[in-house]
């Protein structure tokens, strides 16, 4: 039941036009007993801190990072791009997030 | 204290397979009395209200439950997401339509070896066929699939071929472990353990999978422990931030645990709050108050906790120290010895895999 991973593959940094979704086997969720949203993965679970659950609330597949960036301002509040790019970034890396192609 | 995020679900200890690496305990007789429906039902509950996010569906075989539809469905309205592992023998069309039905998230299939053969005589059965048809109505269904594989000194010199056969049948996760040495696997462990050149032809070959398939497929690899410099961070912590709860009830911070010298905690007698909180179990080595040196002035101690205390348990005798793992324990000579052993020149034939069998009977049963 321990999951030791001392080489992962690290992906790319995400950017502007890249379009986020949600892993198929990830689930957004909140938790009455923690008060905070959480990401469900099989081996996994984050706990989401500030705008995360905000963010990933837009990741889609259909909107771009720049187009989320505008949402959350104009909806929540406003998160500085290279934040959200970092936040989504490390995501990705952890496979909890996947990325459609700027062209797709 | 922490809230666990995980349960781990024991439903059973029967299995129709008898695979040699098993980690399920020797005596499976004592867990024969299995909790009925109702009770998971409840256990479901309080984990969900102590915190419990993931539910674990494991055993033995959790498809030899006939309620196992019922158990994913509650685990499913309580909101936790719900992951069954499974050897798919059992996992019939029309069972896998009720258990998607019934909200169940993820499927981790396991595999003994890319072909059927060596995958059959590992599994003591004839299973590699079914298991290749189970993963394709699993994809099907549109549920993402892990292909698990306990790796050991048999079956790890195929592993480029393992991973062609996970590509193979489209799966999202292929999980890589090398087998812990508790159960059936500690009874084993002599045939079990790889020697240093086998460990490092698989390390080539995962690291060339990775960036291979990275877009593709998520390769896991657990790396064998006996190997390391230091131990792994067992459990995140000894219960820090899961549960086990066995097939009769008792409630554990691992599976192993089983075998340590603490006094037994069962849903049967108490809440699961009040277990998680108080019960020795799972106080006795919460923390870091309870270590020894080398592990109490370390700098790591709060990184690999120690390491794992069945496993200090088993080669000392004493669960309280070190893990014998770790190259700063003074018990480490128990660890150098197998893998010199592995690693032997002169070694003679394997020793022969002593199977797990499918169930125990109690005396007198």
């Amino acid at each position: 039941m321990t999951a030791v991973d001392p080489a992962p593959t690290r992906p790319p940094a995400v950017t502007g036009s890249d379009r986020p979704r949600l892993a198929r086997h990830v689930r957004l969720a909140f938790d009455p007993t923690r008060q905070r949203h959480v990401l469900l993965h099989p081996e996994t679970v984050v706990v989401l801190h500030g705008s995360g659950a905000d963010i990933l609330g837009l990741c889609d597949g259909r909107r771009t990072v720049a187009e989320i960036v505008d949402e959350l301002g104009a909806r929540y509040q406003v998160v500085p791009d290279d934040e959200v790019r970092r936040f989504l970034t490390r995501l990705a890396a952890r496979r909890c997030v996947e990325l459609v192609p700027a062209d797709g | 204290m922490d809230s666990p995020f995980g349960l781990l679900a024991e439903l059973t200890y029967r299995c129709p397979l008898a695979c040699a690496y098993c980690s399920n305990p020797l005596n499976m007789a004592d867990y024969s009395d299995e909790l009925a429906t109702h009770e998971w039902r409840r256990v479901l509950a309080e984990a969900r209200d102590l915190g419990v996010l993931q539910c674990h569906l494991s055993g033995g075989e959790p498809l030899l439950r006939r309620d196992l539809v019922e158990i994913v469905a509650a685990a499913h309205d309580l909101g936790l997401y719900t992951n069954l592992v499974t050897s798919a023998l059992g996992l019939s069309r029309e069972r896998a339509e009720e258990l998607r039905a019934a909200g169940l998230d993820h499927v981790q299939v396991s595999i003994q070896a890319d072909e059927p053969a060596v995958s059959d005589r590992i599994a003591g059965t004839r299973s590699f066929r079914r298991k290749i048809e189970a993963m394709g109505v699993v994809r099907e269904l549109g549920w993402p699939l892990t292909v698990n594989v306990v790796l050991h000194r048999q079956n790890i010199d195929r592993v480029a071929d393992v991973l062609a056969l996970a590509e193979d049948v489209g799966a999202d996760r292929v999980e890589l472990a090398n087998t812990q040495y508790y159960g059936w696997a500690w009874r084993n462990r002599d045939a079990l353990l790889p020697s240093r050149a086998q460990l490092e032809a698989a390390e080539v070959v995962v690291r060339a999978a990775r960036e291979r398939l990275r877009d593709r497929m998520d390769v896991i690899y657990v790396i064998p422990d006996y190997y390391s410099r230091y131990p792994k961070p067992c459990m995140g912590g000894w219960a820090a931030r899961q549960l086990t709860v066995t097939p009769n009830g008792d409630v554990l911070p691992c599976p192993a645990a089983q075998s340590l010298p603490l006094p037994r905690a069962s849903v049967r007698e108490e809440p699961l709050e009040r277990i998680w909180t108080g019960a020795p179990v799972m106080t006795a080595f919460r923390g870091t108050d309870w270590m020894p040196d080398p592990c109490r002035s370390c700098d790591r101690r709060e990184l690999d906790f120690g390491g794992c205390r069945c496993q200090a348990f088993q080669l000392t005798g004493d669960a309280a120290r070190t893990d014998p793992v770790c190259h700063l324990s003074p018990d480490h000579d128990l660890v150098a010895r197998a893998v010199e052993a592995a690693n032997a020149q002169s070694r003679d034939e394997d020793p022969r895999l002593v199977p797990r069998p499918h169930r125990v009977r109690a005396l007198g049963d």
